[in-house]
Order: structure tokens, then C-alpha cells, then sequence
């Protein structure tokens, strides 16, 4: 292979999806799996090094920044976009396929550009298509769900436009995307991590999250999980590493999370407020910013994409196989879907960070970066975070779901059973990445960005293996000593959407009413002192000119409508006719200028 | 077979609940008579036998009853609160 050959992934999946349309349905099958499969051996066998550099206007555009950091990213993004499309393999929307692509195409853009120009392209590719996800689930409810999520999306872009937009003129056109300079913020700095921070589901900016995962199709949900906030991740651990406020924020990002996790009714919606809580562990890793915390964030990146594929796929299928998502209409399915079950279960101790599972040897890297910078109340806020995420994702979900009160319905029972082999598979494969990683540490640490920090830790210590075991058993005794207070209620909860959706309303109130109130007086007003009379000066001026002056003049007025009509007759209005005489009078022409 | 497992277990739960104190038990022994702490990060963590598991059990207890109080405020509400 040519060392300088480079081929950008996001083309393989671009190109991809551009020609699934035309693939036999016979072979749709192997080619969903083949195309993310190129994908991923294109990103393995990549080297490090500045590729697909363009010039574009007075800007050299980067495509291809290839280094530790967006190996390990680019890696996870394509192997999960394998799992995803295998998961999804039975849908026979095409559609939905060749969004998924361009999405996970997108997130691969932002990961390996090297500039803001770039970066902004492949950040609303991402937006743009993965909405997408959420229009195919085709209720109500998406429509105008996925128009939020546009429209909270857009504005976080614009904001990061605008940053950058300023970042260029202070610096005298830098484009390039790469530590900003934390210890000397200015405004572009705050408005580029907004608009990151937006996409990573920081709270005060997170409500779109909750709102699109839990209403996007089966497999479009599990797809979203994984690219629009891991993505942020990578772009702040690019450029905000030690930017001390990210620390305070992903810690209440990680209790957030928590809080809501135990209001939530709806599976799925759940695990999207689990998203922001373990989001908020890597952006708190972000923002303490050492070689070991920033290694942290990538680790947890990396597996919490398997995992909480795992868990989604896991609550996915119940849906796609029961049409439900509450616990309230759910409960006691283990004898109908035993499979799942484990699968979910997996996922769940994952997250959880039990011994042997991925989120184990990942989330306590980040925790013990914190000890370790003695951010002593950062360390302890976040291991009780990880309380709340054993409570729900751990025990919540598997317990309402696959034990506890049987809420199903008849017709819920009898169409509940393990989803078809595919979707089977991809749990599968996710099981076992995620057990893998947890068992077998230097797949993951080889691949992070810092090597001698990786080395240098240690997750399997007694002190570390008791410590764990000891909060998350003692979480499960608490849980089933409470477990009365957990029973699922039929809600939903409030969350910080309200504002704009309130606003929404309010807008279109104002609108409906005081404006077209205003308008219509205004209308009238007009009408009573001004059309009228006008419209009365206008008709006598009208009968004068016509009677009077063309009369007594030359009654060229008359002349000319008389042709009109005429010439009315020759437009039909019908296309063919008008180029056939505008034909034909051009060959009149040539015929003339031939002749003359 | 897994299937089975389960209801194995579910039909000897009071031995099952049983077994499970038990090991909590141990675990808390292991941790205060055999488990090095010279890589504990404070103070707490090495001198209150048994530090993490009331950790655990106060964070899982406070967890849920402040976000049940929080949610009771009045955030949780009927399901059709956005509908027209």
C-alpha cells in the first residue's frame, strides 16, 4: 500500500449510501455490513500524518488529520457503525440506511478535519442527517420532535459559526482546529464551546437529547447514542483540554442525568438521560485535562458507545417487538424474551462499571484523574453518580422490564418474544466487546492517545475491585429496600425543553392573536379611509381618461385592446403551443437570413 | 436454559436473599481486614471500616428520595401535558 494513498472513510460511506438504492435486495444484506466493514479496515490501516489537503478560495482545507487522538475515535465510530447497521439490516426503508451513513460520515468528518471550515461542514451534515432518524419513525410526535431537534442544532451551530467567524478575524485568519488556548479565554472561546457543549448535552443545552433519542426509530436511536455527543467529546478534548469549567459542568451533567433517570417512565428515554449523566464523566475528564484524564474520556467514549448501543438495542427490540417502551405497560417478560434480557443485562453492568465489564477499567480513569489532581469533590460527586447509574440502568431497567409487576397488556404479551437474528447478532457482538474490554485491558489502553499514562494504570487493584464492589452491591441492597418508591408512574417530566416549547406556543399565541389582532384593525382602517376613496377618485379618473381624453384624442386605448384580445386567442397558456410558435418563428427567421 | 435458571432461583428466593446478605457481609470483612488502603485518596477512606459500601447505600437511598421529591414539585406531570 502507497504511504501517502489516504482515503477519507466518510467517502466509502457517502459513496455507500449514494448507491444502496441500487443494490438487488438479494445482496442488501451482505452490502450493509460490507460498506461500514471498508469503513473500518480504511481507518485501521491508516497512518498517522496530514492528508486530503485542499485549497479552497485563500483557505488550505485539512480533510484528513490522522494522530492518536482521532484514531481511537474514528475507530469506536465505525466499528459501532458496522454493529448499528447489522442491528438494522431488516429495515427496509433505505432511506433510513443512507441517513444513518451520512450521519456516522459526518461525526467522521469532524474527528479527522483539521480546520473550523471544515469541522462546520461535517457538524450540520451530522445534525442534518440524523434528524432524519427521528422523521422515520413516522408518528406525530416525530415531526415535531425532529423539527426541535433541527432547530436546537442549527442555533448551537450558529453559535459555533460565530465563534470561529470571531476566532479568525482576532487571529488574523487562523482557521485551524486544535487547542484554543484555555488559560486566555475570550469570547470566541466561550461561543465555540457552546457550540460543542450543545452537541455533548451540557445542561443548560441538553433537552433536545432526551426528547430525540427516546421518539427516533429503533435503529435510528442507536445509531444517535453513539456519534452526536461522542463527537463533541473528541472535538473538546481537541481543543478544550483543561478548560476548568468543564469540570463543575460535567459533574452536574453526571447527577442531571441521574435525577431524571429515576423520574423517567419510558425506556428509552432513560437511557437517553443515562447518555447525559456518563457524558458528563467525560467532559468533566475533559476539563481536569491531564494525559491520564484526557485518556479517561477517551476510554469511557469508547466503550459507553458499545454499551449504551448494547442497552438501546437491548430496549429497542422490546419496542420493535412489543410496539412499547414504558415501564408502565411493560414487566415480568424474562420467560418471553430471555435473550434480550441478558444482553440489556450486560449492557447494564457495563455502564455500571462492575469488575469485568468495559465501563470498569474506563469510567475509573476519569474518577481517578480527579483524585489524583485532589479534585476531591469532583471524585466523590461523580462515584455517586455511578450509584444512580447501577440504581437505574443496572436494576431499573432489567427489573421493570423483565421481572416486577407484569403491566403488559394480552396483546403486548403475546407479540413479546426474542427480535429476528440479526438484531440478535449485533447484541452479540456488542456483548462481547464490551466483556472483552473489561477483561482484557490493553485492547483499549494500546489504543489511547497518550501510551505512557495508559501504561502507567492499573484498574484491577484490591482496593479498586473492593471499592466497586462495595458501592454497587450496597446500591442494589438499597434499591430493593426502596423498591416500592421506584415503581414506574405513568408521567412524563419536565425538563428544561419547556422553556422553547413554551416559547413556541407563546410565539404562535402572539401571532394568532395581539398581531393578526393588529393587522386586521389596521386592514380595516386602511380600507375605510384610504381604498374607498381612492379606489372611487380612481374609477371617475378611469371613466374620464376612457370617454374624455381617448375619445377625443386618437382612441389608441381602444386600438390596443382590440389587438390584445386578439393576440389572446394565440396563448393558450399550453407549453407545446408556445414553443411550437416560438419554433416556428424562429425558423422564419433562419429561412430569412438564409434567403437574404 | 436460562430461562430455567431464573426460575430456579425465583423459587428458592428466600434462600437466594439470604445468600445475598451474606456475601455483602463478606464483602465488608475482605475490605476491613484484608484490602490495602495505602492507595486511598483521603482520610475518610482509610479510617471508617467499610467506607464505600455506606457510601453506596446513603448515595443510592439519597438518589432516589431527592429526585422522587423533585419530581413530586411538580416536574412530573400528566403524559398528555404538551399535547393541544
Amino acid at each position: 500500500m502507497m504511504s501517502n494513498f489516504w482515503l477519507h472513510p466518510s467517502i466509502i460511506l457517502l459513496v455507500g449510501a449514494c448507491l444502496l438504492p441500487f443494490i438487488p435486495q438479494t445482496l442488501k444484506k451482505v452490502y450493509l455490513v460490507l460498506v461500514p466493514a471498508l469503513a473500518f479496515i480504511d481507518v485501521l490501516y491508516m497512518h498517522n500524518g496530514t492528508f486530503g489537503l485542499v485549497q479552497f478560495l485563500d483557505w488550505q482545507l485539512t480533510f484528513g488529520r490522522v494522530d492518536g487522538l482521532s484514531k481511537v475515535f474514528a475507530y469506536i465510530m465505525t466499528l459501532m457503525c458496522i454493529i448499528g447497521s447489522i442491528y438494522g439490516m431488516h429495515v427496509k426503508n433505505d432511506w433510513e440506511h443512507i441517513a444513518a451513513w451520512s450521519y456516522v460520515a459526518g461525526s467522521l468528518g469532524v474527528i479527522f478535519c483539521g480546520d473550523y471550515l471544515v469541522l462546520f461542514l461535517f457538524w450540520e451534515l451530522m445534525a442534518f442527517s440524523s434528524v432524519f432518524l427521528v422523521w422515520f419513525r413516522g408518528r406525530k410526535e416525530s415531526l415535531a420532535t425532529g423539527y426541535r431537534y433541527l432547530l436546537v442544532h442549527t442555533a448551537g451551530g450558529l453559535i459555533l459559526l460565530a465563534g470561529f467567524v470571531l476566532r479568525y478575524q482576532a487571529t488574523g485568519g487562523d482557521l485551524s482546529f486544535g487547542p484554543i488556548g484555555v488559560d486566555n479565554p475570550s469570547l470566541y472561546t466561550y461561543l465555540i464551546m457552546i457550540g460543542f457543549i450543545l452537541n455533548a448535552a451540557v445542561p443548560p443545552f441538553h433537552a433536545w437529547l432526551p426528547d430525540a433519542y427516546g421518539e427516533a426509530t429503533v435503529s435510528g436511536a442507536v445509531f444517535m447514542c453513539a456519534f452526536t455527543t461522542k463527537t463533541a467529546i473528541y472535538a473538546l478534548a481537541r481543543g478544550f483540554a483543561g478548560m476548568e469549567i468543564l469540570v463543575p459542568l460535567g459533574v452536574i451533567m453526571a447527577l442531571y442525568g441521574v435525577v431524571y433517570a429515576v423520574l423517567e417512565n419510558d425506556s428509552r428515554r432513560l437511557l437517553a438521560y443515562h447518555i447525559i449523566s456518563q457524558v458528563g464523566y467525560m467532559v468533566a475528564g475533559v476539563g481536569i485535562g491531564t494525559q491520564l484524564a484526557i485518556n479517561g474520556a477517551c476510554a469511557h467514549a469508547f466503550a459507553h458507545i458499545l454499551y449504551k448501543g448494547l442497552l438501546f438495542m437491548g430496549t429497542g427490540s422490546v419496542l420493535y417487538m412489543t410496539g412499547k417502551s414504558k415501564f408502565s405497560e411493560l414487566g415480568g417478560l424474562y420467560k418471553k424474551m430471555p435473550m434480550t434480557f441478558l444482553f440489556t443485562l450486560i449492557g447494564g453492568l457495563s455502564i455500571s462499571a462492575f469488575p469485568l465489564f468495559s465501563g470498569f477499567v474506563s469510567k475509573s480513569m476519569i474518577v481517578a484523574a480527579g483524585f489524583k489532581e485532589h479534585i476531591y469533590w469532583a471524585g466523590f460527586l461523580l462515584t455517586l453518580a455511578s450509584a444512580g447509574t447501577f440504581l437505574h440502568t443496572g436494576l431499573k431497567v432489567p427489573y421493570f422490564i423483565w421481572f416486577g409487576k407484569n403491566n403488559c397488556s394480552d396483546e403486548t404479551w403475546e407479540k413479546a418474544a426474542d427480535p429476528p437474528w440479526n438484531m440478535q447478532a449485533a447484541m452479540i457482538i456488542a456483548s462481547f466487546l464490551c466483556i472483552f474490554i473489561g477483561c482484557y485491558t490493553p485492547y483499549l489502553f494500546d489504543m489511547l492517545p497518550y501510551a505512557e499514562a495508559a501504561a502507567e494504570y492499573h484498574p484491577y487493584t484490591a482496593y479498586h475491585l473492593s471499592e466497586s464492589l462495595q458501592i454497587l452491591l450496597f446500591t442494589a441492597l438499597g434499591f430493593f429496600l426502596l423498591i416500592k418508591k421506584l415503581a414506574p408512574e405513568p408521567t412524563i417530566s419536565i425538563d428544561l425543553d419547556w422553556f422553547y416549547r413554551m416559547a413556541g406556543r407563546g410565539f404562535l399565541w402572539l401571532a394568532k392573536k395581539p398581531i393578526q389582532w393588529t393587522d386586521n384593525c389596521v386592514n380595516e382602517f386602511y380600507r375605510y379611509l384610504g381604498l374607498i376613496p381612492l379606489m372611487t377618485t380612481a374609477r371617475f379618473w378611469s371613466w374620464f381618461d376612457w370617454n374624455g381624453i381617448d375619445g377625443v384624442v386618437d382612441g389608441t386605448a381602444r386600438s390596443v385592446r382590440n389587438l390584445g384580445s386578439s393576440l389572446r386567442r394565440v396563448q393558450s397558456g399550453q407549453v407545446q403551443y408556445t414553443i411550437f410558435y416560438a419554433a416556428t418563428i424562429l425558423a422564419l427567421f433562419l429561412v430569412a437570413y438564409a434567403l437574404a | 436454559m436460562l430461562v430455567n435458571f431464573i426460575d430456579f432461583l425465583r423459587d428458592r428466593l428466600p434462600q437466594v436473599i439470604r445468600l445475598c446478605y451474606v456475601g455483602l457481609g463478606l464483602l465488608v470483612l475482605w475490605d476491613i481486614f484484608f484490602v490495602h488502603k495505602e492507595h486511598a485518596h483521603t482520610w475518610a477512606e482509610m479510617h471508617i471500616p467499610g467506607f464505600w459500601s455506606i457510601f453506596g447505600f446513603v448515595a443510592c437511598v439519597l438518589i432516589i428520595i431527592i429526585s422522587k421529591w423533585y419530581g413530586h414539585l411538580g416536574i412530573m406531570t400528566r403524559e398528555d401535558y404538551y399535547d393541544e
